[in-house]
């Protein structure tokens, strides 16, 4: 652009703004790049994963993995059927989902409709701390404390290692993420519904249960699923907790093995690479992975249909 | 406002400004911004159609009318504004100095340099006073002395002598008034040949106003300044011209009628301007 | 009360019940929400009461050891500042850098709602897969070995979608109008950037940033994948060493039968949550202080 009179001080000459563009120009595409390390990492898993799956698949048919009841690839005499670390992967959540949702819905509806906010102030603090504790305190906390205290005294438990134990526990962590995003979900309930259930003469209860958790419905169903899809991918609590012998079974007193306490067991070990041991923790991670990523993506699709209706 | 028996507009217009009074629209050599045919879209919808418009040079050029009409829309086409909004789109022409600013290969960049902007709320950054004014400079890459250009700007903006001893003091601890006097120090401190003022006094409150309207007046001397305003004593008050802007029944904005203030108050040519500066619209 | 408005005697009673259905619910709300913080109590009140006594300057300075009473935490602390500082350098630009880009500059396309999307699932996948990425990628197949930066590189994959989400929150609070004035001015959208947004964002970031280093402090899983070692009577001195974490050792000492390395085991988690206290506290203090300048 031509200027009439340029104006001494301020300069502008085109030659400065040219420089100043090619400066920037490498600058924004190292910034492109940050953003999409994201999808080179997920492209990273899924290739690892698939990669030393497949490598396992040709050696072990996808049926037997599918199908067969006993995971001992460790053993002399192998099988590879995931549905015991499997089973006890769900069963744990299951359970931990079982004590989670309750206590956290109770908690979280306290938090949105009967709590001041002082109260509000000081409580969801405080559950958040619940989230930020490291899971191995949890794992000490459930050997040390809920198997021998609660369990042994409540039921007579033998063992120390059972799923109940590591469900406990997990139910803790699952808690504070239960609770926060079902409040949040009962909190994006516009304040009207609330005022026309007052308004025909409900009481506090009725309004929270029968107004405003019907239309928080899909937002609290997304909690549960991410809490879910935690639970599921928890590797700590399950591996001090749980035990460390595969065991298809649908006794929450009985020790059994998750997916990843399987993983970390085989990590602990001196499994050498390339080895059918070793390419069983990446089949055993595919089949994690893929459980997670299902689960996390139906939590956003229904999340995704709970904002288009209250944002 | 208007008493209703008057028998026609009867806005009070200032008398002293005579010497300055224009009384045609401005030439095409007279003009630094000439807008043709612009239109302006938010996605499917028009906010502004076919406005022409010639912005004399170093005069002030005051833009009116309802709310809903297009004015801020109009008035961020003139520095490219307008285009930040996700989806926004412009047709036409606005030329600048003689050159369209939407050509291809122009730089919007280098157009808010020569096309500053002064904003409805004050927005100074959350930095010291200097660093308020030097920023621009910083960025446009000065060489002179920071320091006086600080000052002249500041001067130029009737706030050097409140601010003088506490140039290093965070430029939110001052007053709106005061702010927004930053704002235009900051704008002009790059020594742009346009001032856009986006109905700037409407936050302040009246004496701030006022300061602010003095302001314009001396400025006027040495740049060219285009306000939007709601409020019509304002503009009457202020500006040398005076472009009056409607709603169609498409909603979008068009222009009625631009001409001398005086003219355009006393006397002007299009019923819709006479409804509008009475009271009875808008 | 005439008869038009009158309430039958069922509707009295039905009335009654729904009152104290009512009550009871609440007496029940309040407890569901107290049982979190019962069992937060609990947990600190179980790891407190095993782990203190055993706590000591010599347990910070001692090396693990077969023999329990003489097991400390030295070569564990200090490989997890080692990993976690060195997980810091490497995620915290990267994901600020990335909060940038998405905030600021990415046309809103296809390509940026999928790189969106993917940070948010990344966010959900289980750290040990993580880790399981770590020992093919970096381990392996970039010869890396089992060192305190293959571990920094696995455990900045698991923080870098906090980070950047954090990030772009703290850029988010930047009101519009301090963007608008700069370009007004004829700065180029990366100046607005540089000079105007990014330091007026850092004290959220910087928060975020924290909490997310926090939640690495804690991570065992995928360095356990990466090869951790369990045993690691030595200091590391560089990011090629090998190396063990707080959080694993404390899993160690968990995995043995003995009561007294539980107590080992009680006494590093007291460690490992005052470290995590102390960056929680930092974290906390930043935001205040932030906030406090901004005054907006």
């Amino acid at each position: 652009m031509a200027t009439a009179e340029a104006p001494a001080a301020v300069r502008r000459s085109p030659r400065r703004r040219r420089l100043l563009r090619l400066q920037e120009a490498p600058i924004l595409a190292l910034l492109f790049l940050c953003a999409a390390l994201s999808i080179f990492t997920t492209v990273g898993i899924v290739v690892v994963l698939v990669e030393e799956a497949v490598g396992f698949f040709r050696e072990v048919s996808i049926v037997e993995f599918l199908t067969e009841t006993r995971w001992t690839p460790l053993f002399v005499e192998k099988h590879f059927g995931v549905l015991p670390l499997l089973s006890a992967t769900f069963l744990i959540s299951a359970l931990a989902l079982a004590v989670a949702v309750p206590v956290g819905l109770g908690a979280a509806i306290y938090l949105s409709e009967y709590a001041s906010p002082r109260v509000r102030a000081v409580l969801k603090p405080a559950l958040e701390v619940l989230a930020g504790i490291p899971t191995v305190v949890y794992g000490y906390f459930a050997i040390t404390f809920i198997a021998p205290e609660v369990l042994q005294r409540l039921l007579g438990q033998q063992t120390l290692f059972s799923a109940l134990s590591a469900a406990l526990a997990m139910s803790v962590l699952l808690l504070p993420l239960v609770s926060s995003l079902s409040e949040d979900a009962m909190r994006a309930v516009p304040g009207s519904l609330r005022e026309a259930g007052y308004a025909l003469g409900s009481n506090r209860f009725e309004v929270a249960v029968r107004v405003v958790l019907p239309a928080a419905l899909s937002g609290i169903v997304a909690a549960v699923v991410l809490a879910m899809a935690r639970a599921v991918g928890e590797t700590m609590i399950v591996t001090i907790a749980a035990g460390n012998v595969p065991n298809l079974s649908w006794n929450p007193l009985e020790a059994m093995q998750a997916l990843p306490a399987y993983i970390v067991q085989v990590s602990l070990g001196d499994t050498p690479a390339g080895s059918l041991e070793y390419k069983t923790i990446f089949a055993v991670g595919l089949a994690l992975f893929a459980c997670t990523l299902g689960l996390n993506v139906a939590a956003q699709w229904l999340l995704s249909r709970f904002r288009e209706v209250y944002e | 406002m208007v008493s209703q028996e008057a028998p026609g507009p009867s806005v009070q217009v200032p008398v002293p400004r005579v010497e300055r009074e224009a009384l045609r629209p401005p030439s095409e050599e007279e003009a630094v911004i000439e807008v043709r045919g612009l239109s302006a879209w938010y996605g499917p919808f028009r906010a502004v159609k076919g406005i022409d418009l010639r912005v004399p040079r170093r005069r002030i050029t005051a833009i009116i009318g309802p709310s809903g009409s297009g004015k801020s829309t109009l008035i961020r086409c003139l520095n490219r504004m307008h285009e930040l909004v996700p989806g926004a789109r412009v047709e036409g022409q606005v030329l600048f100095e003689g050159q369209d600013i939407y050509a291809p290969g122009v730089d919007p960049v280098e157009v808010r340099s020569r096309i500053g902007m002064v904003f409805q709320k004050p927005n100074p950054f959350p930095k010291s006073i200097f660093e308020n004014v030097a920023f621009g400079l910083r960025i446009n890459g000065y060489r002179g002395n920071l320091r006086e250009a600080v000052e002249r700007s500041l001067r130029a903006a009737a706030l050097w002598d409140e601010v003088r001893d506490k140039l290093g003091q965070n430029a939110l601890r001052l007053s709106g008034g005061q702010q927004q006097r930053l704002c235009i120090a900051r704008a002009i401190a790059v020594e742009p040949e346009v001032v856009l003022m986006d109905e700037p006094c409407s936050a302040l409150d009246p004496i701030a106003t006022l300061k602010i309207e003095d302001l314009m007046r001396e400025l006027s001397e040495r740049y060219t300044i285009v306000i939007v305003t709601h409020n019509m004593q304002q503009a009457a008050r202020v500006s040398d011209y005076t472009a009056v802007l409607m709603m169609d029944e498409d909603r979008a904005g068009y222009l009625v009628e631009f001409g001398p203030t005086r003219e355009v108050f006393t006397n002007p040519r299009d019923p819709r301007t006479e409804a509008y500066i009475t009271g009875r619209i808008g | 009360m005439t008869t038009a408005t009158a309430r039958g005697q069922e509707w009295r009673r039905r009335l009654l019940l729904r009152n104290v259905a009512g009550v009871a619910a609440g007496v029940l709300l309040r407890l569901a929400a107290a049982a979190g913080i019962a069992a937060l109590v609990l947990l600190l009140v179980v790891v407190a009461r095993d782990g203190l006594d055993r706590l000591s300057w010599d347990f910070i300075t001692s090396y693990p050891s077969r023999i329990a009473s003489r097991a400390g935490i030295r070569s564990a602390l200090l490989g997890s500042l080692w990993v976690v500082g060195l997980t810091g350098v490497l995620a915290v630009p990267v994901g600020i850098g990335a909060a940038i880009y998405l905030e600021e500059f990415a046309p809103r396309n296809w390509l940026t709602r999928l790189i969106e999307t993917n940070i948010n699932n990344l966010a959900g996948v289980p750290s040990i897969v993580y880790g399981l990425l770590g020992l093919a990628l970096f381990v392996r197949a970039m010869d890396l070995g089992r060192t305190v930066l293959a571990g920094a590189l696995t455990l900045s994959l698991v923080v870098l979608p906090i980070v950047i989400v954090s990030a772009r929150e703290g850029l988010r609070a930047v009101p519009y109008s301090i963007r608008e004035a700069s370009l007004a001015l004829g700065a180029t959208p990366w100046q607005t950037v540089w000079h105007q947004v990014l330091p007026a964002a850092l004290g959220p970031m910087m928060t975020g940033v924290i909490l997310a280093l926090s939640r690495a402090i804690g991570e065992t899983a995928p360095l356990i994948t990466v090869g951790a070692l369990l045993f690691v009577p030595f200091d590391p001195r560089g990011p090629l060493d090998s190396f063990t974490v707080l959080p694993i050792q404390i899993f160690n000492w968990i995995s043995r039968p003995q009561p007294a390395f539980h107590q080992a085991a009680a006494a590093g988690i007291i460690v490992l949550l005052a470290v995590l206290l102390g960056m929680n506290a930092v974290a906390i203090a930043i935001r205040y202080w932030s906030e406090r300048r901004r005054q907006w």
